[in-house]
Formats: structure tokens, sequence, C-alpha cells
């Protein structure tokens, strides 16, 4: 009973005084400093005194234009943060395809692998990556103007100087700029995405420590070194300016720096790893191994779709730059075009049906094409793009598992090696001459073969050239050399039983009984 | 008292089920099995361009212990309904059963066998 009287009380006081007490309260203070009405419309909120001011609602012209800087400055720093924080997604992407496309008992293995590159990439850039690709690229146009950026390590040949890596900001020391912290997160989830990209090809039989040396170097060395010949105005960017080949090897957003670069050390590295076993019969017969999680590779491939929307309206670093929008069309006309071409060719004239594995591979395939050439073509040419990448995609995967005999689990060399390729190749003949005036110092906006100007194909031809060269010696001097030391490939034993126990001690599926004969490849 | 052990079919498995518990014998443990008989497969996976075959025959596993009394009309329900016709029925093979246990009672013999239908 007396419990009863206490709460009936307790309710009471709650119901009645403390709402009162607050409402005096809230009246009291906002008698003090209400100024401003209720705007649940928003249509007064935001006007001539949130304009930094000495004196507030009386601005300058010097302190209105201060504000309208910073304003169109800070438009681009937040689109290049949001989009790069899209392009990070596209690691789940990433590790979901390769996952979903590798066996089960190998799946802790494989997800590890795609989550700790993150981890060593970054690191690798951090340390002397971004140093060496963007130490020497000069002022940040759209991201502030800081021009600290000034180191650029050069060669003269032919009497030009032919920028080779930048010395300036190693663990970004010396360059704490907004702008340029900017600049490194958008970079560094670019690496990362070149990154992962072997780790498919090279997935089921790579050995975890040697994956591991890897993911340092390729943040470190491999990436960089091309990247800064690219975008960070190094030699091949120059190319225009130098020796008067259109606006030297243009690439907006990558198809040679990030994509056509992971599919060629995905190439060196699955070649030199070897096939895994049973791929291959004594009878040059090739074997299927099944994926375990075919829902898991669409979802993922689904989300590197979403994140590629960072990845290439991004590579503006400008929200002011209103050509975002072709980009994010072309971006999104050359995918379809590419799953759907893919899916057709298999349906009509491969394996007959419409297999989603290969849907997968020829969506990114469009994706990885109309990367480079994405703000510089018309969108009719964009469809086209992914056409051909579909279909490339397709018979790049043929190519590679039958006739070089490299076993790429997840097609990663054909969708982004060949790929990459072809679109840096489709800029240099479909340029349509809407955009980029002034790409790498050269006046005049960026046109391809069919619009008048053959030397950007031959720019991009030998940046391609160069990539695959380079990149290719490059990724094998450091393969081996990590074989030499800790060795590439782990023993027959731990291949067959799966990675996950002996590699990484957790097994990805603790408690599921996995069918023996998945773990066996399957053939007619 | 004799074990019954039938390999059927996966997709009788339901009609044989329902056909036993119709003639009372509803005590029974079953498992899946992988074999290699005589049935032709023609599989048509195929994965990136590969066409394989898993042959692969799934059947599943029957392990039926009955007393004496009740062994013909469990072996004839199970050839009834688990017949289809077509190569790859499966089969039916019956073992001697020297004793046999309940474990919550400790009966033996037939006794421990015998489910009271008005349980």
């Amino acid at each position: 009973m007396k419990k009863k009287i206490i709460y009936i009380l307790l309710g009471a006081f709650c119901l009645l005084v403390v709402p009162a007490v607050s409402w005096m309260g809230s009246s009291a203070i906002a008698a003090e400093t209400k100024v401003r009405t209720e705007d649940p419309g928003g249509v007064t909120t935001g006007n001539i005194t949130d304009v930094t001011a000495a004196k507030a609602g009386e601005p300058t012209l010097t302190e209105l234009g201060n504000q309208v800087g910073h304003n169109k400055v800070a438009i681009n720093i937040i689109w290049t943060l949001i989009t790069g924080f899209l392009v990070f997604f596209m690691q789940a992407g990433f590790a979901m395809v390769e996952t979903g496309l590798t066996r089960a008992k190998n799946a802790s293995h494989t997800m590890a692998m795609n989550l700790f590159v993150y981890g060593l990439g970054v690191f690798g850039f951090w340390m002397c990556g971004f140093a060496i690709m963007f130490g020497g690229v000069g002022a940040l146009g759209t991201l502030g103007g800081f021009d600290g950026l000034n180191q650029e390590v050069s060669i003269n040949l032919f009497g030009h100087a032919f920028g080779l890596f930048g010395t300036k900001g190693f663990f970004l020391s010396g360059v704490y700029d907004v702008g340029v912290f900017t600049l490194f997160l958008f970079q560094v989830v670019f690496m990362d995405t070149a990154a992962t990209i072997p780790t498919g090809a090279m997935s089921e039989r790579w050995k975890f420590l040697s994956f591991t040396i890897y993911g340092v170097v390729v943040g470190a060395i491999i990436y960089p070194i091309f990247g800064n010949w690219v975008w960070g105005g190094g030699w091949l960017s120059q190319l225009g300016s130098n020796f008067h080949l259109g606006h030297g090897h243009v690439d907006f957003a990558g198809s040679s720096v990030v994509h056509m670069t992971g599919g060629v050390i995905a190439l060196v590295g699955a070649w030199i790893l070897g096939p895994r076993i049973g791929k291959y019969n004594k009878d040059r017969s090739v074997n299927a191994i099944p994926g375990h999680n075919i829902p898991m590779a669409v979802i993922g491939a689904i989300i590197l779709a979403f994140g590629w929307f960072g990845f290439n309206p991004g590579s503006t670093l400008a929200g002011c730059d209103l050509r975002i929008s072709v980009v994010a069309v072309n971006t999104l006309i050359a995918s379809i075009m590419g799953a759907m071409a893919s899916t057709f060719w298999m349906w009509i004239f491969r394996s007959k049906k419409p297999d989603p594995t290969m849907m997968v591979n020829g969506l990114l395939a469009g994706l990885v094409a109309i990367t480079a050439p994405c703000a510089f073509v018309n969108v009719q040419a964009a469809g086209f793009i992914g056409l051909v990448s579909g279909i490339l995609a397709v018979e790049g995967a043929f190519f590679v598992e039958r006739k070089l005999r490299v076993d790429d689990p997840v097609g990663a060399v054909a969708v982004h090696g060949f790929n990459g390729a072809w679109g840096c190749l489709a800029l240099g003949l479909f340029a349509d001459g809407t955009y980029g005036d002034g790409w790498n110092g050269v006046t005049g906006t960026v046109k391809g073969l069919f619009y008048g100007d053959a030397s950007q194909f031959a720019a991009e031809f030998i940046g391609v050239l160069t990539n695959f060269i380079v990149i290719g010696a490059i990724s094998y001097i450091v393969f081996k050399l990590i074989g030499l030391g800790v060795g590439n490939r782990v023993s027959a034993k731990t291949e067959m039983q799966g990675l996950d126990i002996p590699e990484m001690g957790v097994e990805g599926y603790a408690g599921i009984k996995m069918d023996k004969n998945s773990e066996t490849p399957l053939s007619r | 008292m004799k074990k019954i052990e039938a390999i059927i079919r996966m997709t009788q498995f339901e009609k044989v089920k329902a056909a036993l518990k119709e003639v009372g014998i509803d005590f029974f443990s079953y498992w899946d099995a992988t074999g290699v008989g005589n049935e032709i497969t023609k599989e048509e996976r195929s994965y990136r361009g590969t066409v394989y075959d898993t042959e692969y025959i799934p059947r599943r596993v029957l392990n039926i212990v009955v007393r004496d009394i009740n062994l013909q009309k469990t072996v004839d329900c199970l050839l009834k309904n688990a017949f289809t016709g077509e190569v790859g029925d499966g089969k039916i093979f019956v073992w001697n059963i020297d004793d046999s246990y309940r474990i919550r009672t400790g009966e033996r013999g037939d006794s421990s066998l015998y489910i009271d239908p008005n349980r």
C-alpha cells in the first residue's frame, strides 16, 4: 500500500511539476535571446548575416568574395571526400566478388586478403607512395591551390624533362594542408582498388606472408610510380606539351593507372604462382572449379557498381565541375551495356546459358573500360565502349584460361587488365572535344582520333604499352624477390586442405559441413 | 527382429514416409547418401564456359527396424511407393537383428520395438 502511494505521488510529480518548470524556464531563456522566427520551409535560413564579415550582415566586397571562394573550394572538398568514401566501400565489393567466386574452404583467407590489403596498402601509400606519386604534382587547383607538392625528380631526354617520381610528403609530413589531405584520401582509396585486384587472380594458393609483403610494396612503390607518370605530373602526362601528342596520356579516373596496373600485376602474379591444383589436366583440358557463393558475388558486383559512382564522377576533384553529371551517366550506361553484352555473348555464343559470373564480369568490365574516357566521350560512345568491354571480358577470360593457361579464378586479368587498356585506347578514339580544356597543360579540349586528333590515340597507346611493360617488369621482380625470401605459393597439402586453417587459423565457415566433392575440381 | 535398409530416390521420400505411417511404421532413421550406380546422370552444369558433370547420384537411405510380423508389410509398402519405373529406383536390404533395447525403459527384444498405438 505504501509503495502504491509513493508511485502515485511520483507520477503526479512527473506529470505536473516537471513540464511546468521546464515551460517557465524555456520561456524565461527564450525571452532573453530569441531573435528569429522558426523556419520550417528553409526560406529565410542562410542569408547575408551568415557571410563571415567584420560587421555582421554588412560584408565588404572582399569579404563577400572570400566567402564565395571559400564555399567553392568547400563544395569541391566535400565532393572529393564523399566520393572517396564511396570508393572505399568498393573494398567490400571486391571482397565479396572474390570470395563468392572461390571455394568455401578458402573463404577466410580470401576475405582476409581483401581486408588486410586496405591496411597494408594504405600504410605503404602513406609511408612513401603518396610522396612518390604526388610529391611533384604542383598546385591543387580545385582543392584550394596549395602548391607545396613541388618536388619532382626528372631526367632530361630528347631535350625535355621526363618526370619520374616525387619526393615530398613522406608520411604526409610537411604538407599539413586541407587540400592535400583531401587529395590523399581520394587517391589512397584508388590505390587500394588497384591493390585488391591481384588478390582475386592469385587467391586459393597464395601464401599470406607473401601477400602481406606485396600489400605494402604495391602501395609504396608499384602503383605510385606509374601513377606519378600519369597523374603526378610525370612524363606520360607531358607527352602533349613535350611532344605534341594530344594532351599527353589522359586517364580520367584510372583505367590504366588503377585497373590495368591491377590487371597486369594479377597476370604476372597468377602466372608466377601457377594454376590451382586440379585446374588443368595433362591432356590440356580445363576443369571447372565453381565458386561457392554466387549470391555474394552478385551483391559484390552491385556494391562495386555503386562505389564506381564515386570512382568516376569524383575524379573531377570538384563538385563545382558540373561535368560530373555526364561522367555519372556515361559510367552508368557503359556498365549496363557491359553486363548485357557479356551475358548475351555467353548465352548465344559460348555456354548457351546466361552465366551469372560472366554477368558480374561484364558489368565490371563496362565500368573499367569507361573509367578513363568517362569525362570525355558522349553517351552513345560510352554505350559502345561498354558493349565492346563486355565481349572483351568474356573472350579475354577464355583467352587467359585456355590459351595463356594462367589460372584466374575471378577473371581479374580479363576485366581489369584487358579492359583497362581498352578504356584508354577508347579515349584516344572517342574523346569528342566537349571537355578538358587545358588538360595536362595543353590548351584546347581533349579530342580523339574520330574527332580529328590521332596523336591523342598515340599518347594513349604509349601509356598503355608503358603500363604493360613497366608494371609487368616491376611486379615480376617484386614477386620473384618475395618468392626467394619467403615463398609465394602454399604447399600442395595446404592447398588441398583449404587455406583457412593452415594459413589463417580461423575457418571461414566454422561449424558448417562442406561437400567434399566441391573441393576437388569436376570435369566432364 | 529385422532391419530394413532401403535406398530410395529423394523425390519418393515424402510419399514413402506417408505410406509407411499409414501401415503403422512411423519410427525409423534416414540419411542422405551419394552413390555410384546404373542411373544415367545427364547434368547441365557449366561454370564460366566449362561444362562439367558431377556424376552425383543422390539417394536417401532409410533404416527401419521392425518385428518379424511387420517385415512383409513394410517391404511391400516400400516396394510399392518407392517405385517410379526408371532405372535407379533403388534397393531394399533385409538384415537380421540379434537384439534390441529401448533406452528409456530398458525393455528388450520384441517389446522394445512395439509402440502402443493408443499411447
